[in-house]
């Protein structure tokens, strides 16, 4: 004790006080950021999924613009050019047909990426409405809509999406329906264990005692939260349903020809396939790409807006 | 003050938690308040003490319609509010607030500081533009000592002191007459507390707002308090004057809490005897018969196990004990 106390002592003298001016507790210096704001700075790090984001970006651009910068049409047959290598004027080949392989994976893309996008949209919806009001209301209601996704859980999926496009005829809209009917029910669970634990959270309860309604807490005050994951799981519902797709082109299932997918390209050039196997390759290869893209971009999405989980 | 109309009346309060079936087994009905009765008047603060788990925040929350009593009525200016519906709903989530207990989960971390304390006024439509309520925005910010350029900041940019006055300028939007502090210092540090209790007294002495304020810390209690309530386990045992209360208990509960307060003065610490209670807190599910406090009570005789002790007056205070039944 009595060390401590000669090594130094405190005096008045050595403090002073501090100007009026000087003191100022409330202000704050850091520059406000909103939420996505931060997140995207947090995704910027992470340069695996900024290479996946720049791939899809260009992927995008050249499925949308391929009409203006190719001379070639997706249908536009050429029979004296039949199964052509890679060239200067056909990068890609040509198919059976003589069509310009390039041009018809870019149009594959626009209806692949148009599915997956348009599915994963559909699923929001559904799961965000199905698992925000079971985990709203809660009790019985929860119980028995719950027990509901368990048993679409228990079909095997691609059963009732090979028994929609049957039944319904092969379409976008048949496609669609079949892959979000197979697909909603992850959603709606996530959404659904997001509201369970944020409605019991002071902030949801404080805006009940100032008297907002149920729509206004599930969807300005839960749902807005339970954001992060919820577009992580979207970014993770793109791939699967591209890949369902391209999963009924291959069975022959998909949408008719001239018009193509990446799915149905590859079960076009499956006949030729031990002639010819980069118009296999092509697709496939498009596929692979696209859905790896869509998986950094989840992975990195989901590191960027939950910090804490890693 | 006006000692005649209390702002707020409990009537026999009982909130039981798990009475619903479960689907498979029977659930244990958690009887987490058990008959409450207490009366608060304007201009009045009331603090309601207890260890934890007695139920004085479900109190609280039964009152701002949270919980939903199992039994007994809870009286707003002498009307029952536990069924009511449509303007008579909306005039009550406009004078009955609450202040929550955690700060860092009481604010929507997507809302800026601006949009929280807007939005009660957005869902009651009180002023008629956006700009007259932002401009109402940076005067509360003002009143609660923050800066009125800090209403596009987020939550989590504040010191948990900033954002339990944000969380107080946000129940003063309405102009609440009564409201309900659920241990609103209980996560922040000593001199932050002292802030915002100052806050709080600066505003019911301006605004004239009655506070229930619940806690654990008994001298926080005192210096904030006009009347005290003190809990056990779902019941109340003793209500009474501040001062008189923590000078002179009479519940031999209250007498053990109050000399579990640690005292600065090591010289007088030394001299004073702690009551040190026997035992756990018995489990809400399957509460003692008779006075609830029995099986931890130093004092207790075989009469309090058969009869349940009522809140009597005794000295210009309520007691319910047996100790002191005249006969």
């Amino acid at each position: 004790m009595d060390m401590k106390k000669d090594e130094f002592e405190l005096t008045p003298d050595l403090f002073e006080k501090l100007d009026e001016s000087e003191k100022n507790a409330e202000k704050i210096n850091y520059e406000s950021k909103t939420y996505f704001q931060d997140a995207w700075s947090r995704f910027k790090e992470n340069k695996l999924a900024l290479v996946g984001l720049i791939f899809l970006a260009i992927m995008v651009a050249c499925c949308i613009l391929i009409p203006i910068i190719s001379p070639y049409t997706y249908d536009g047959q050429d029979m004296s050019i039949r199964n052509a290598g890679m060239s200067l004027a056909h990068p890609m080949g040509t198919d059976s047909f003589g069509r310009d392989m390039l041009v018809r994976v870019m149009y594959g893309g626009r209806i692949s990426l148009s599915v997956g996008v348009l599915a994963a949209f559909i699923c929001l919806c559904i799961g965000v409405v199905y698992g925000g009001i079971s985990g709203y209301v809660g009790g019985r209601v929860d119980m028995l809509m719950m027990r509901f996704v368990d048993m679409m859980y228990s079909i095997p999926d691609i059963l009732y999406v090979i028994l929609i496009v049957v039944v319904m005829e092969p379409s976008m809209f048949s496609i669609l329906l079949g892959i979000s009917i197979s697909s909603w029910m992850g959603m709606a669970r996530q959404v659904r264990t997001q509201v369970l634990t944020l409605k019991e959270q002071e902030f949801a309860l404080a805006a009940f005692v100032i008297g907002a309604s149920d729509a206004r807490i599930l969807l300005k005050h839960l749902i807005v939260n339970a954001m992060g994951p919820i577009i992580v799981q979207v970014t993770m519902l793109v791939p699967s349903a591209i890949f369902n797709e391209a999963y009924l082109g291959f069975l022959g299932i998909g949408l008719n020809a001239p018009q193509a997918s990446w799915g149905t390209l590859a079960n076009d050039a499956r006949s030729v396939m031990s002639v010819y196997p980069m118009q296999v390759v092509w697709p496939v290869l498009a596929i692979c790409l696209t859905m790896l893209a869509l998986n950094f971009i989840g992975d990195g999405l989901g590191e960027a807006l939950d910090p804490k989980k890693k | 003050m006006d000692k005649t109309c209390p702002i707020l009346e409990l009537q026999d309060l009982k909130v039981y938690f798990g009475d619903s079936k479960g689907f498979f087994k029977k659930k244990d009905v958690v009887k987490a308040v058990d008959g409450i009765s207490l009366k608060i008047y304007p201009g009045e603060t009331f603090g309601l003490v207890g260890e934890s788990g007695c139920g004085k925040s479900t109190t609280g929350r039964a009152i701002v319609k949270i919980n939903t009593p199992t039994e007994g009525k809870i009286l707003i200016n002498g009307k029952d509010i536990t069924k009511i519906k449509g303007a008579d709903l909306k005039q009550f989530k406009c004078d009955v607030q609450m202040i929550f207990q955690d700060p860092y989960a009481s604010l929507n971390p997507r809302m800026t500081v601006g949009e929280i304390i807007r939005e009660p006024m957005d869902i009651h439509k009180i002023y008629d533009t956006v700009e007259e309520r932002e401009a109402r925005v940076r005067e509360l910010l003002e009143l609660v000592g923050l800066k009125p350029d800090h209403i596009r900041r987020y939550p989590h940019e504040f010191s948990g002191g900033q954002r339990q006055r944000i969380g107080i300028a946000r129940t003063l939007a309405l102009n609440p007459k009564f409201i309900v502090c659920d241990e609103p210092i209980s996560a922040l540090d000593v001199s932050i507390q002292a802030q915002v209790i100052n806050l709080l007294e600066e505003i019911q002495d301006e605004m004239g707002i009655s506070y229930l304020f619940i806690a654990h810390d008994l001298s926080m209690v005192k210096h904030i308090s006009d009347r005290i309530g003190v809990m056990y386990l779902g019941n109340l045992v003793e209500v009474g004057d501040g001062d008189d209360v923590y000078e002179n208990p009479m519940h031999p509960y209250t007498q053990a809490l109050l000399s579990a307060i640690p005292i600065p003065d090591p010289k007088v610490a030394r001299e004073k005897q702690r009551i040190v209670l026997q035992g756990e807190l018995p489990s809400p599910i399957n509460p003692p018969s008779g006075c609830v406090f029995r099986t931890r009570c130093p004092k207790a005789t075989e009469r309090c196990a058969q009869d349940k002790p009522e809140l009597r007056e005794i000295n210009g205070r309520l007691v319910a004990c047996h100790l002191y039944d005249k006969d």
